[in-house]
């Protein structure tokens, strides 16, 4: 199996809640996996296991086939890209340099910085003369956008999204959606998606994995998935549907 | 806690030692009177700092940091005679004498008057923040030694050699407790004695509250000499006038008071010899130059109870500066040449203070953010230690200002250091309690995503968390500035200089003028303090960051 993120009896819990218990997933490298799921059924927790933002009660999580490390972590995090919901866009820098500020950090000379960041403002959609702007001048969209080329800056070997793409309206989602793709296409990476919006998956993702009440009750090629009878995956479906 | 509470008595009441809590009254009995314009005193040389004093005091690591940015201002060449004074009119007046009497004689000195207490002025010499002070055996006695009865010049000597110090021969008047009647009273009574009222059952004693109260007061008095009457309490300040309408026919007073001869009032002579000596004497470091010595003995028992009275009237009463009153008398007395010395002008006083008083602040202000800073990023993730940290600056700021200032005596002395030290306590808190705060409040996805993109602690410091937490620290420094530059008026009570020190003269002689000359400065210093980091802030900070903040 080609797994460059597998957990292996995970367990987690929060305070008392149990978020998960005894959980095995291998997410392949190279492809696109959706996990699905509603809130609060520790998906954000799953992708924070991944790049060390959090740490398993029991289990292991290996990373780019080793145990996730337990210090040293900077140069980890940077094979590992992160986008998420709300952003969290550097509100004191512009746009340009909240995109780049990881090359600035890996000491990329100015003209490569300029040019990566060019790069990807293009393929996201993000007009040129946005980039010497704050975020808060930009629109949900474009900070969406912006999020996704920082998180892309470096390249990275896996790239970890967490419900990057919700909060903005149908239309301009499923711009978005394009752009990303279109990004995909053209710097094929692993990339996890945390969303609870089966839609969205289903577009986006080669594989998807359900999770429910810390387990998993279906898994994989998103086709597959879609066409499952099992209830709660179709009820997800139709959430989607509905909204 | 006894030790504290004595040393901050002595600060906050100057020449009280010589005569308990009611001194506080002293030098102001009636304040209106003793107006005193273009006070010229060539005071203070704050320059000098309190480097000598540094290096042994034991405040560590702060206080090496604060001498180090005193260096600068050490002048070791040349090294004037420092002559010293407490803040009450008849000090000042003796402390120009021995510096005019100094200058005659081609030596050079130098002023730092205005010193805030007893126990403040002879730790300045102690420590050689100054080499001459005037001081009055009494207070010696009581303030320094805390006997219980009196010692006399020899046996304060004896005590004084191992302290380094050494009373030179006493200048000739007694400034002790007297009794006082009305000209016309006494003319009437025919009085001269205190005992000679144990047999005038009807007059009314009106005595300050503190003297009533005061077992070595009234009480005292009236045991020794057998004195019926009985007596009420009165303010100190008001007691001459009524003492003037009739209202009471007998008061307390000090023997050199101006005031006596003002109203034309008669001290009865205290013939059973009840109230202690305070007889004074300049007080000079025992190291000091044998021929700055024999100069100064020249003043000898040339100012006996009544000179000293007219003279002290002369100054709360006729208005005149401390530097001509006293000029005019060595003059008349040969004691100098020529009255001599230019005072220095308004300008020359407003610059050398301001100078001053910004360097106390800028050097305090300047550590306290490099330590109060220090002290946030270590300790800002731990919200134990967040809390001890400010646990422990808040504690240090709930000390009233003057008294932390008396807290540093025994601690680094008098002078700059210590004050400087004071204002880097009390800066602390706001530029750490701000840092601290901005940091823990950064939005917890911010700082989420800051570690999961792979920012060392330090990038995370550097380009987010100390960038986002600016506008608070820069509000926290401009708090401690601001203050800062008000609480360092206090410093010149230990001796620190800057623009307390017309303030402080002008307190001690109720001379509004004076206490403008520091306080216009001081607020326009804080103003402007208020306006550059305005301007700081503008350049630094994004502006719709400051927008946020005030919103």
């Amino acid at each position: 199996m080609n797994g460059i993120i597998e957990f292996t009896g995970l367990t987690k819990s929060h305070g008392r809640t149990e978020v998960f218990r005894n959980l095995d997933l291998v997410i392949s490298k190279g492809l696109t996996t959706g996990i699905v799921g509603e809130s609060g059924c520790g998906k954000s927790t799953l992708l924070q296991l991944i790049n060390g933002l959090q740490r398993p009660d029991r289990g292991a999580v290996h990373t780019f086939g080793r145990p996730v490390p337990e210090r040293d972590l900077v140069a980890f995090r940077r094979r590992i890209g992160y986008a998420v919901q709300g952003t969290g866009l550097f509100p004191h820098m512009s746009v340009a340099r909240n995109i780049a500020l990881l090359g600035e950090l890996e000491g990329w000379p100015g003209s490569r910085i300029r040019a990566r960041t060019a790069t990807l403002m293009d393929l996201m959609a993000l007009d040129g003369e946005l980039a010497s702007r704050y975020p808060h001048e930009l629109s949900g969209g474009q900070q969406q956008r912006v999020g996704i080329c920082r998180a892309m800056f470096l390249q990275p070997d896996i790239l970890l999204l967490d419900e990057p793409f919700s909060g903005v309206d149908p239309l301009t989602r499923a711009d978005i959606h394009e752009q990303f793709l279109g990004l995909m296409g053209s710097e094929a990476t692993t990339v996890v998606l945390v969303t609870h919006d089966m839609g969205e998956a289903g577009r986006l993702a080669d594989e998807i994995v359900v999770i429910r009440d810390g387990a998993i009750v279906q898994q994989g090629p998103a086709e597959r998935v879609r066409r499952s009878s099992d209830a709660y995956v179709a009820r997800l479906f139709g959430a989607r549907t509905g909204s | 806690m006894n030790v504290i509470r004595r040393i901050w008595q002595h600060v906050a009441t100057g020449h009280r030692a010589q005569v308990g809590p009611r001194v506080a009254n002293r030098p102001r009995a009636t304040p209106a009177l003793r107006n005193h314009h273009g006070n010229p005193r060539a005071a203070p040389g704050s320059n000098r700092g309190g480097t000598r004093r540094a290096a042994a005091s034991p405040a560590g690591v702060i206080l090496v940091l604060v001498a180090l940015g005193l260096s600068w201002a050490a002048n070791a060449q040349t090294r004037p005679v420092v002559i010293g004074s407490k803040t009450f009119t008849e000090s000042y007046l003796l402390a120009e004498m021995m510096a005019q009497v100094l200058e005659d004689r081609g030596f050079e000195v130098r002023r730092q008057t205005g010193l805030g207490g007893t126990l403040v002025a002879f730790q300045a010499l102690q420590s050689g923040e100054i080499d001459a002070y005037p001081e009055y055996t009494g207070t010696l006695a009581q303030a320094v030694f805390e006997v219980q009865g009196e010692l006399d010049e020899a046996q304060l000597n004896a005590r004084l050699a191992p302290l380094g110090a050494e009373l030179l021969p006493r200048l000739g008047f007694n400034n002790t407790y007297a009794i006082a009647v009305t000209g016309e009273t006494a003319s009437r009574l025919g009085l001269e004695r205190i005992s000679d009222l144990a047999a005038l059952p009807d007059l009314r004693f009106g005595f300050s509250h503190e003297f009533r109260d005061r077992a070595d007061g009234g009480p005292g008095l009236q045991q020794r000499y057998g004195l019926p009457q009985t007596s009420s309490g009165i303010e100190h300040g008001l007691a001459y006038l009524a003492l003037l309408q009739g209202d009471i026919d007998v008061t307390d007073a000090y023997s050199t008071d101006g005031d006596l001869l003002r109203y034309d009032l008669r001290v009865l002579e205290d013939d059973l010899e009840f109230f202690p000596a305070y007889l004074a004497a300049p007080l000079v470091r025992s190291d000091l130059d044998a021929g700055v010595k024999a100069a100064l003995s020249a003043l000898t028992g040339r100012l006996d109870d009544e000179t000293m009275r007219a003279l002290n009237a002369e100054v709360a009463v006729e208005e005149r500066t401390f530097a001509r009153v006293a000029g005019d008398f060595l003059l008349a007395q040969g004691l100098v040449t020529a009255t001599g010395t230019r005072p220095p002008t308004l300008r020359d006083n407003l610059a050398r203070n301001t100078l001053t008083h910004l360097k106390l602040t800028a050097i305090a202000v300047l550590a306290a953010c490099v330590v109060g800073v220090g002290l946030a990023l270590l300790v800002y993730r731990s919200p134990a230690l967040s809390a001890g940290v400010l646990y422990v600056a808040g504690l240090l700021q709930t000390i009233p200002s003057i008294a932390l200032l008396a807290l540093m005596i025994p601690l680094a002395g008098v002078g700059q250091v210590p004050a400087i030290i004071a204002l880097f306590l009390y800066s602390l808190l706001p530029i750490a309690r701000n840092t601290i705060t901005a940091l823990i409040t950064i939005d917890p996805l911010l700082r989420r995503v800051t570690q999961a993109l792979g920012l060392s602690e330090l990038e995370q410091l550097r380009h987010v968390y100390v960038p986002l937490a600016l506008p608070h620290m820069l509000a926290g420094v401009r708090i401690a500035a601001v203050v800062s530059i008000g609480t360092a008026t206090l410093a010149a009570f230990i001796g620190a200089g800057g623009l307390g020190e017309p303030i402080v003269t002008g307190l001690a002689l109720n001379d509004t003028g004076l206490i403008l000359q520091g306080a216009i400065p001081a607020a326009l210093l804080a103003l402007s303090a208020e306006l550059m980091f305005e301007g700081l802030e503008r350049w630094l900070v994004p502006r719709h960051l400051v927008a946020r903040r005030v919103a």
